[in-house]
């Protein structure tokens, strides 16, 4: 099967820094992967560009079989609006920090796109953005603002509205890492329940060791804009090769 | 004349200062967000066009203006009767400054509501009207409130293109009557009373949106 993601080639430079040198990945449809390392090894970025929130210089990336340049020869930065839009039709993020729309309730963040966007009606809209908040435990808060809300309640209902636009790939960048230690619980089990999602596939960079262990079909380490190692979870916890993953671990598992 | 004999007569120009002052300020508020968003978001034609009227309706007098507009205007086959020249004239200058200020809030809405919107898919138009500005808004209101009574103290100068404003009637009344002392105190107390309202009425309105977008002062994050 052909894979959903595949960046080959991709390079990634901010001014004279270059984040991601000559990157090559590949995600297979449904398959849950996660990117853990350093701050600064451009875990992030590999994210951001999915949701094509950074351009790239060099290389070609794919989603589904789409490019993220224009067929016709222009660049990736050129890439028009329209072709983008397609794109991103496909993909959904869930930030580090929320981002919910704070003059909107819970519920019209969560009907907002879908009305607008995929031009829903509003009754359907709302029947879909129930379910999905009742699937976060939160469909009692739908009236609720966000700056009612706590920051893991936030959260949960920032993956419903990702959800409400039906990707095919969901990114999560840091989820947890805006929460206060006793809230991380709830968002990471609404994530787990997402990766029992058979075709969701799913890209999640992460601090949490034990969770990315739990949920990940695949963990690649990153540093200095490369994948150091990749492999399933078990192994890379127990048995890294690479000195600088075991390095990394060490330092995070303490 | 008695103050009570004064009233009247200041009382009519006051009707007409009202008219100007809100009409202007309504009509100022159109150009400021046209202005504004075009600085933002217009592209480079639409940007260097709005910053080339905001530079030249800042940067030369108010008075100057009304005049050009009233005297020059005419003269190459373009007039309007007083009133609209009058209000047409302080809108632009209103709309240039109200421009920076609609400008200012868009640039403060944090680029993170941006990019949600960009995940979920919005187009450009949509995150501007639907996630931006609402929030935008908000922050202009108490520098739409200072340019509005602003704007109610400078339409004092439509009185130099010979409407029968508050200002000239107490220009008119003092020549007749000599009597400066109550004709001044009593035109400064009605502009005074005008500003209040205009501050309350904004006020109102930025509690309105406020409590309507239920995200109270700081709170946005």
């Amino acid at each position: 099967m052909n894979p959903i993601i595949r960046f080959s080639n991709v390079t990634k430079r901010f001014g004279a820094l270059t984040v991601l040198r000559d990157f090559d990945f590949e995600v297979k449809q449904g398959e849950k992967v996660t990117l853990i390392g350093p701050s600064g090894s451009g875990k992030s970025t590999v994210l951001r560009i999915l949701m094509t929130l950074e351009p790239f210089q060099e290389g070609t990336l794919t989603l589904a079989g789409m490019p993220y340049h224009e067929p016709d020869g222009h660049g990736p930065f050129k890439a028009r609006e329209k072709h983008l839009r397609q794109i991103r039709s496909h993909v959904g993020m869930v930030f580090q920090s929320f981002n919910l729309f704070p003059h909107m309730t819970v519920l019209r963040n969560v009907i907002e796109a879908p009305v607008r966007v995929l031009g829903l009606s509003r009754n359907e809209a709302e029947c879909r953005a129930v379910d999905l908040l009742n699937m976060v435990g939160l469909a009692d808060k739908k009236d609720h603002y966000p700056s009612q809300l706590s920051g893991g309640q936030q959260q949960r209902v920032a993956i419903a509205r990702a959800l409400a636009m039906r990707p095919r790939v969901l990114l999560f960048d840091e989820p947890t890492s805006a929460l206060d230690p006793q809230l991380v619980g709830e968002v990471l089990g609404v994530i787990r329940s997402l990766a029992h999602e058979h075709d969701l596939t799913m890209l999640l960079v992460t601090h949490e060791m034990r969770f990315a262990r739990e949920v990940s079909d695949r963990v690649c380490f990153f540093d200095k804009g490369q994948i150091v190692e990749q492999g399933e979870p078990e192994r890379i916890f127990s048995s890294p090769e690479q000195p600088r993953t075991r390095e990394f671990l060490a330092s995070v598992l303490g | 004349m008695t103050w009570t004999q004064l009233l009247p007569n200041l009382i009519k120009g006051a009707e007409v200062t009202a008219l100007i002052a809100v009409a202007s300020t309504l009509l100022g508020a159109v150009f400021a967000f046209a202005a504004g968003i075009a600085r933002v978001s217009g592209g480079r034609l639409l940007s260097a066009i709005a910053l080339t009227y905001i530079e030249i309706f800042r940067g030369t007098s108010l008075l100057v203006q009304l005049f050009w507009l009233y005297y020059a205007l005419p003269l190459i086959g373009i007039s309007f009767d007083p009133i609209a020249t009058g209000i047409f004239g302080l809108a632009l200058n209103i709309g240039a400054y109200g421009a920076e200020v609609v400008r200012g809030a868009l640039v403060s809405v944090s680029e993170q509501q941006r990019e949600a919107a960009k995940a979920l898919n919005f187009s450009g138009a949509h995150t501007m009207i639907h996630i931006v500005l609402p929030q935008a808004v908000i922050e202009m209101m108490p520098s739409f409130c200072n340019l509005a009574i602003q704007n109610l103290k400078d339409t004092a100068l439509v009185s130099f293109i010979s409407i029968a404003d508050l200002s000239f009637h107490a220009q008119s009344l003092r020549n007749l009557t000599l009597q400066s002392v109550p004709i001044y105190t009593l035109t400064l107390l009605i502009y005074f009373a005008m500003a209040l309202v205009i501050a309350a009425a904004m006020r109102w309105l930025e509690n309105k949106l406020r409590r309507g977008a239920a995200f109270p002062k700081g709170a946005a994050s």
